[in-house]
């Protein structure tokens, strides 16, 4: 399946680094019946988000079905300037992975 | 109600409790990919449940160092905004949880050490219900909530 990139925002807020992004991801429940056939869609949820600073993991994610469709977040950091790069790594539960990097603006 | 659903809830039943069953049952293959992943966690049906397989204990202090941001109202369950802000020192995770969902925690976030103590995020509501935050520091949870009005459910089925 052709996944879509995720987009990441950076930047200094003052101190901090402000972090924000979007990975697309279609987060199904398993709850929910394909309206055609009747059958159940199967669980494909992203499970764990591992977001980085350098080599330094800032903030590690595991999520559940309950967060919604394209997942949107974030969150803020200490310790960066301008320039570092920012990556975020997600798996999801049919092993898929993707990783993208940002440059803090 | 098909045939075959009939004889997966029977087939359920005889090993647990429905939810148990289908959650584990579902995710056990995965299991081992990521370590910190807790199906029981994810899958438990009661908060109680979801925090002590979590964090293994399930008391919470109420914190007004917690700000759980909400929409009172929320038209479309499947994408509530949530904002969670913490003042609380040494804050090592926070996670999210819906008391009226089927599996109450939406998600936990552990927190790096100059990680502030603020997440946004966007989650599915079954119905109106508290969204709660729980927030891990020196080894005791700490919770604040805010309720959440919600006229269509956002989990499908």
């Amino acid at each position: 399946m052709a996944q879509k990139p995720m987009k990441i925002r950076a930047w200094m807020d003052g101190e901090r680094a402000m972090v924000k992004a979007i990975i697309f991801h279609p987060m199904e429940t398993g709850l929910r019946k394909d309206q055609k056939t009747g059958k159940k869609i199967p669980e494909h949820f992203i499970k764990e988000v591992i977001c980085k600073h350098g080599n330094k993991t800032v903030l590690n994610c595991l999520w559940g079905t309950a967060v919604s469709k394209n997942p949107f977040m974030s969150f803020r950091f200490n310790g960066a300037k301008s320039g570092d790069t920012v990556s975020i790594n997600w798996v999801d539960n049919q092993g898929n992975k993707e990783s993208t990097e940002a440059k803090i603006k | 109600m098909n045939q075959s659903r009939r004889t997966f809830l029977k087939a359920s039943l005889a090993v647990g409790t429905v939810a148990i069953a289908v959650g584990g049952g579902l995710l056990a293959p995965s299991r081992v990919m990521a370590a910190q992943w807790s199906s029981a966690a994810f899958a438990a049906t009661s908060m109680e449940a979801a925090l002590t397989s979590l964090e293994g204990i399930s008391k919470t202090e109420a914190s007004a160092a917690i700000k759980v941001d909400a929409p009172d109202i929320a038209e479309n369950g499947a994408v509530v905004s949530i904002g969670i802000e913490t003042s609380l020192s040494g804050a090592e995770s926070i996670s999210v949880l819906i008391p009226n969902n089927a599996s109450p925690l939406a998600a936990k976030y552990v927190l790096g050490k100059d990680t502030d103590g603020f997440i946004n995020l966007r989650v599915k509501m079954r119905k109106t219900s508290d969204v709660v935050a729980v927030v891990k520091s020196n080894g005791k949870l700490f919770s604040a909530k805010k309720a959440v009005k919600v006229t269509l459910g956002g989990c499908g089925g």
